[in-house]
């Protein structure tokens, strides 16, 4: 095979399933991962389509506890964890870095059969479907009948592969960057990806533990958790939130480092405060590991560890707030151009500020108490998740579109689909913040009629939102074949993944580039522009 | 065969050391029984890491991640400990 030749030029199923080219591995989590994305959106509309009643509906309160569990399962540990690192970041981390593979490509696809083991593990399970909700709560997890064992073996494996994954990253970061790649001119994707992988490497263990201490439990009848045998069953939330805390910044990190791609190369202008961007997703990833007693203000857990949580919880809005004041002075005097990847980014900033400022309100002891376990709860996860992760993701996929397939995306249908999705978004999810002060609990397959009309309000939202996917999906699939053949750099972006043919070549560049500058000296003729 | 003389030295220390975890459970030594079974386990763990590991010929860089996470091993018991002592 010619050096110039596509990554994209073999065929068949061999060619794909042996492959070690971390780009079409990127590809192959792509397509894994967004699977899950819609089967996981398509239980939300069931959700959703079940609240438009408040009374008995559709299906059983049984039915709707798997359903949740479900919905929340799929996309916590089958989508969004390894949406956009698995993919995105294995596709993108070498070809930034000027690097022609991750560090261990063996190890690599290694990783993703296990995620695949571990998919086809948890689809065993809905034999017996779990409905202990997303979380696995003991002493419930630990009691129930339905096949709590077997989906903490599946989720033991794709954590399994989500470590791998942040090891080659953090190797190959470390030791395959090219010539005159220095830290300071690395690409912030690569910063966030970074903190990523390390909040990969050292938290997931932990869950790793916690199940294997669960299915102890419930196999053998250890006493970890049951108060009964000396147990302690706030041990299991401690467990399970020093992971799961950090892990929601494995979700935002990566999409934090796309918007702060994006932003520059659509403002046109040199990214402002590069070292605070950078130092910041660190600072996020180190105090990610600080926080997570707040998930248990209500749990029966020591007032003064509760004020020592909700104390530090307020740091972590720290690095994040940088992150958003250096966008915005980013774009300030930009000479801005709405493309689809642009509009994404800048809903990402729009929506996540409200995610993150409403994360104050739960971080805070005593406002904790009266919204924990409300749908307020819910409307904060889902706009710092979808809000922000999923519409970083988005970007992402906008921006990368044209370099993963060789064709560009039809402008015209990705906005349409941005409308949709974004009134769509809000319609559903900002009647949620309400109906969570007013009081009304998540997790409950009926609510009093006092709540009704906002339920309405946000199940309608939920098909306005489902209509923008299938059309931005729709589009994607379309493009494939009918898109416009992709130049090399369809956005002048200045980052080395630019610099090589749409597709890029299967050993990515033809010879190792010897970077001089930083990557972000938009509008400038030459020279490093930093501080002028 | 003396490359592999280490590797059989550690092998028989680790299964003196599990011995000695067995034994040591036969013993009631009331709070220090946790402890004394964490230093044994500890220094298994210490040795596995060292020789089995490569860790005592590795580059400063290796040897500073390997020790890193203990940083975040020390940072779980603390928070779980500043709920568990104060309820």
């Amino acid at each position: 095979m010619s050096q110039t030749e596509s990554y994209l030029a073999h065929k068949g199923f061999k060619s794909w399933a042996l492959t070690m080219d971390h780009k079409r591995i990127g590809v192959m989590y792509l397509v894994t991962t967004h699977l899950f994305f819609l089967i996981g959106g398509f239980l939300a509309l069931l959700l959703r389509l079940k609240l438009l009643s408040p009374g008995p509906a559709l299906f059983s309160a049984h039915t709707y506890d798997v359903l949740f569990t479900m919905h929340g399962a799929m996309m916590i540990f089958l989508f969004i964890i390894p949406a956009i690192p698995s993919s995105l970041g294995n596709f993108f981390i070498p070809l930034l870095i000027g690097a022609r593979d991750v560090a261990f490509p063996k190890l690599n696809l290694f990783s993703y059969y296990l995620f695949v083991s571990g998919i086809l593990v948890i689809l065993i399970s809905l034999v017996q479907p779990i409905d202990t909700g997303w979380t696995f709560y003991t002493p419930f997890s630990a009691e129930n009948s339905a096949a709590v064992t077997t989906v903490s073996f599946g989720l033991f494996l794709v954590g399994m592969s989500s470590i791998l994954t942040g090891l080659n990253f953090i190797v190959t970061i470390h030791t395959l960057r090219a010539p005159g790649m220095t830290w300071y001119r690395l690409p912030l994707f690569i910063w966030g990806m970074y903190g990523t992988s390390v909040i990969q490497v050292l938290s997931t263990p932990v869950i790793g533990i916690t199940f294997l201490l669960l299915v102890a439990e419930r196999l053998f009848g250890v006493g970890f958790f049951d108060p009964a045998k000396g147990g302690d069953p706030l041990l299991f939330q401690h467990f399970f939130w020093f992971y799961s805390h950090p892990v929601v910044y494995v979700m935002i990190l990566p999409a934090m480092g796309i918007i702060s791609e994006v932003i520059p190369c659509f403002a046109r202008k040199p990214i402002f405060g590069y070292k605070a961007i950078a130092y910041s997703a660190l600072a996020i990833a180190f105090i990610s590991f600080l926080v997570w007693g707040h998930h248990m203000f209500v749990s029966g857990m020591s007032t003064t560890a509760g004020v020592i949580f909700s104390f530090l919880t307020f740091f972590v809005a720290v690095p994040t707030g940088m992150k958003i004041f250096n966008w915005i002075a980013t774009l300030y005097k930009g000479s801005i151009s709405l493309d689809s990847p642009m509009l994404w980014a800048l809903t990402f900033i729009f929506l996540f500020i409200i995610g993150g400022l409403t994360g104050l309100f739960l971080g805070s002891l005593a406002t904790d108490v009266h919204v924990h376990d409300t749908y307020f709860l819910v409307a904060h996860f889902h706009y710092t998740m979808m809000g922000g992760t999923v519409m970083g993701l988005f970007s992402g996929l906008h921006y990368w579109y044209p370099k993963i397939t060789g064709r560009m995306l039809d402008e015209r249908w990705a906005k349409h689909a941005w409308w949709m999705i974004v009134v769509g978004f809000n319609v559903t999810f900002f009647p949620m913040f309400i109906l969570g002060m007013q009081g009304m609990p998540r997790r409950y397959a009926e609510y009093p009629a006092k709540y009704h009309s906002l339920n309405v309000l946000a199940t309608v939202g939920s098909w306005l939102l489902a209509v923008g996917i299938v059309i931005m999906f729709a589009n994607f699939i379309r493009s494939l074949n009918r898109g416009a053949i992709a130049p090399a750099n369809p956005w002048e972006a200045l980052t080395l993944e630019w610099q090589v043919p749409s597709p890029p070549p299967e050993e990515n560049f033809e010879v190792i580039p010897t970077v001089t500058d930083w990557p972000y000296s938009y509008g400038k003729e030459t020279g490093d522009t930093r501080g002028k | 065969m003396a490359y592999y003389k280490s590797y059989v030295m550690v092998w028989i220390a680790l299964i003196v050391l599990t011995g000695a975890t067995v034994g040591v459970s036969f013993l009631n030594l009331g709070l220090w029984n946790a402890a004394v079974a964490l230093v044994i386990a500890s220094t298994k763990a210490t040795l596995v890491g060292l020789y089995f590991m490569h860790l005592r010929h590795e580059i400063k860089l290796v040897i500073g991640f390997a020790l890193f996470p203990l940083l975040f091993l020390a940072l779980i018991i603390i928070g779980t400990l500043s709920d568990t002592m104060t309820r």
